[in-house]
């Protein structure tokens, strides 16, 4: 580690101060609050409020609703995470073969990733909206009885691919950058001891990307439980029903629109308490470097 | 086991071709060594046999079939690459046995060839290990089971030893050679170093801007170059060149001086330019007929043997290195004489550089 000595002692922390202030006001404060809301009961007006203990956690986990939630996070974070990876890898593997244009083709591959999440839920909104969706109709037209504001599972097949489809550039970029760090010789070799593409990508390629491949999971699985608020607000609103009330949907749903305000509290306890278990595994595997060769 | 032919093979990119017509014929068993300096397109030759490299022009025959239009894993050949090329997660066994499983032969069959193969290059102790947990030389040796064990048609060297230190190298040229006086596989193996071409060749093709300047074994080439490039490349320390006319007896260079030869009486006038190898100038007396009297510039004493960095007393312009036996002790701004061994006197035409 290289050390920087300052001259005067209260210097770094006046220049760490900004960054200290924002995070004290913005993240440790409403975490504190939050920790010691879900020990309250309160009315839904905040006048009154009794300590509970640990009795919202106890209605929290033996809520059928809330146990319907993490089927259905748990259900559109593995398939998101799954779709949006293999699309990007096979797009990554695709956009090696290209020759001419290469980089004018990446470069369009990475636009998705700058469109906000509630943005991209729009535009997934207006091209498959049942009654004004540019392609629901066409889907009509096909036999299909295209409505995923009745439909459960049409509105969770809508949230995943607005959600896939916007993480796709960022794993596209990590896909490519840890294929062109696989050495063209290996696979020359794989190639002249007899195996076809097919075999090549299977038994060469990808498990030489597995460390991209692991990291990827890791961020996806963070993305998909907590950055896709907007998309499933802007698309579906957590329906139809709960359908596709993921456990930050329903932290919110619970909080500002039921006024449950201690167990919305409670629940944003435990997401809190998955966030620090999956950064730390991801600290603990995926910032050790892995070497080959 | 197989021929290897190339028929007037030549490679173009984009505009610039860069391999102008190649032509040989290995027999079964045999091995070549294609040498040449970097960028003279030896690497390029060697994957267009390989099919890594699509041929512009030409015919490539590998067993006498041509192969120019298949796949690398269908020219039944295996090769060894400069950087091994070993897959990074797979155990030395796995490295090794991976075109066998491919091939679909069965488990046994694969342990035997892979046992065998491990034995003769003493990695016997090491088939559970990573190449990362491998020393440089190891892994080398790793490279060479893998084209071993598949038993192909034809080896194929990329310049396999580069990345090994000078004592190493020296030990596994020698590995080599004795591994495919083995298996009697016909070898084609590329290298910029003369000393491991003219080491391991049957044969050896020297190659210079895309064009094989000379094909034939190793002493005709040292003993009888085609051309300047081949002469001054072949031989170490290098031929010297010596440029001038041809006049009767003798050689007027370009500074006028004179240097007695033996030249054909037909070749008068003619524009040319000597070779004389280091290891073919006689120290003589300073009476001796024919005598070259040279100013000692610089000596480099190797043990055995020491070369002297010598001018023409008369006309500096004339720089000769010649051997010495290392117990003379040469100093600087000595006056050393010289006579060329008159057969080994080796005439370019001053033009074109082609042998006369």
């Amino acid at each position: 580690m290289n050390r920087a000595t300052f001259p005067h002692r209260f210097l770094p922390w006046l220049l760490v101060l900004p960054q200290l202030l924002i995070s004290l006001v913005f993240f440790y404060w409403p975490a504190l609050q939050a920790m010691w809301q879900s020990t309250l009961k309160e009315d839904p007006f905040g006048l009154s409020s009794k300590f509970v203990g640990l009795e919202n956690f106890r209605k929290v986990l033996s809520d059928p609703a809330y146990l319907n939630s993490i089927k259905v996070t748990a259900f559109f974070s593995v398939v998101t995470a799954f779709l949006s990876m293999s699309i990007a890898l096979l797009l990554a593997v695709q956009a090696e073969k290209v020759l001419r244009g290469k980089a004018f083709y990446r470069t369009l591959m990475i636009w998705p990733y700058a469109v906000a999440p509630a943005i991209a839920g729009m535009l997934w909104l207006f091209m498959f909206n049942p009654s004004f969706g540019t392609l629901a109709w066409p889907l009509r037209q096909m036999g299909i009885d295209w409505d995923p504001l009745l439909n459960s599972g049409q509105a969770m097949g809508l949230v995943i691919a607005a959600a896939s489809w916007k993480q796709i550039s960022y794993n596209f970029l990590f896909f490519v950058a840890g294929l062109q760090a696989i050495p063209k010789s290996l696979i020359e070799a794989a190639a002249i001891d007899g195996a076809g593409s097919a075999r090549r990508f299977w038994t060469i390629v990808f498990p030489l990307l597995a460390p991209t491949t692991f990291f990827l999971l890791v961020v996806n699985s963070v993305y998909a439980l907590f950055d896709t608020f907007g998309i499933i607000h802007a698309v579906t609103g957590g329906g139809p029903g709960k359908a596709t009330e993921t456990l930050v949907y329903k932290v919110y749903n619970d909080g500002y629109n039921n006024f449950l305000l201690g167990s919305s509290a409670a629940q944003s306890v435990i997401l809190m308490a998955i966030v620090i278990t999956l950064t730390a595994f991801q600290f603990k595997y995926v910032e050790r470097k892995v070497h080959y060769g | 086991m197989a021929t290897i032919s190339l028929r007037d093979v030549r490679k173009t990119y984009a505009k610039a071709e860069v391999i102008h017509g190649v032509s040989i014929d290995v027999p079964d068993g045999e091995f070549v060594v294609i040498v040449g300096p970097s960028g003279c397109g030896k690497s390029t030759l060697l994957r267009m046999v390989a099919g890594l490299e699509a041929i512009t022009s030409g015919e490539i025959a590998i067993g006498g079939r041509v192969v120019n239009d298949l796949e690398p894993r269908e020219r039944d050949i295996a090769m060894v690459f400069q950087n091994y090329a070993l897959y990074p997660h797979m155990t030395v066994f796995d490295n090794m046995a991976y075109g066998l499983k491919i091939a679909n032969m069965p488990k046994a069959e694969i342990k035997a060839r892979v046992d065998r193969a491990a034995g003769m290059l003493n990695l016997s102790d090491f088939l559970d290990r990573k190449p990362r947990a491998l020393s440089g030389g190891q892994r080398q040796r790793v490279a060479m089971g893998r084209a071993l064990v598949r038993d192909p048609a034809a080896f194929l060297f990329d310049e396999p030893l580069s990345n090994l230190d000078a004592k190493l190298r020296v030990q596994m040229r020698l590995q080599i050679k004795e591994m495919q006086r083995t298996v009697g596989t016909t070898s084609l193996y590329v290298t910029h170093d003369q000393t491991e071409a003219m080491t391991l060749a049957d044969r050896l093709i020297v190659m210079n801007a895309g064009v094989a300047e000379q094909i034939d074994t190793p002493m005709a080439i040292y003993d009888r170059p085609a051309n300047v490039f081949v002469a001054g490349f072949i031989g170490s320390p290098a031929m010297n060149f010596v440029s001038g006319t041809l006049e009767a007896g003798h050689l007027k260079t370009a500074g006028g001086q004179r240097i007695a030869l033996p030249v054909p009486a037909d070749q008068a006038g003619r524009s040319v330019t000597i070779g004389l190898r280091p290891e073919h100038l006689q120290t003589v007396d300073a009476d001796h007929p024919g005598a070259m009297a040279l100013r000692v510039r610089a000596v480099e004493t190797l043990g055995a043997d020491a070369y002297a960095h010598a001018v023409l007393q008369d006309d500096s312009t004339v720089e000769l290195v010649v051997r010495v036996p290392g117990a003379r002790r040469l100093s600087e701004g000595e006056t050393l004489h010289v006579v060329p061994d008159a057969d080994s006197l080796h005439v370019f035409d001053a033009a074109t550089g082609a042998r006369v």
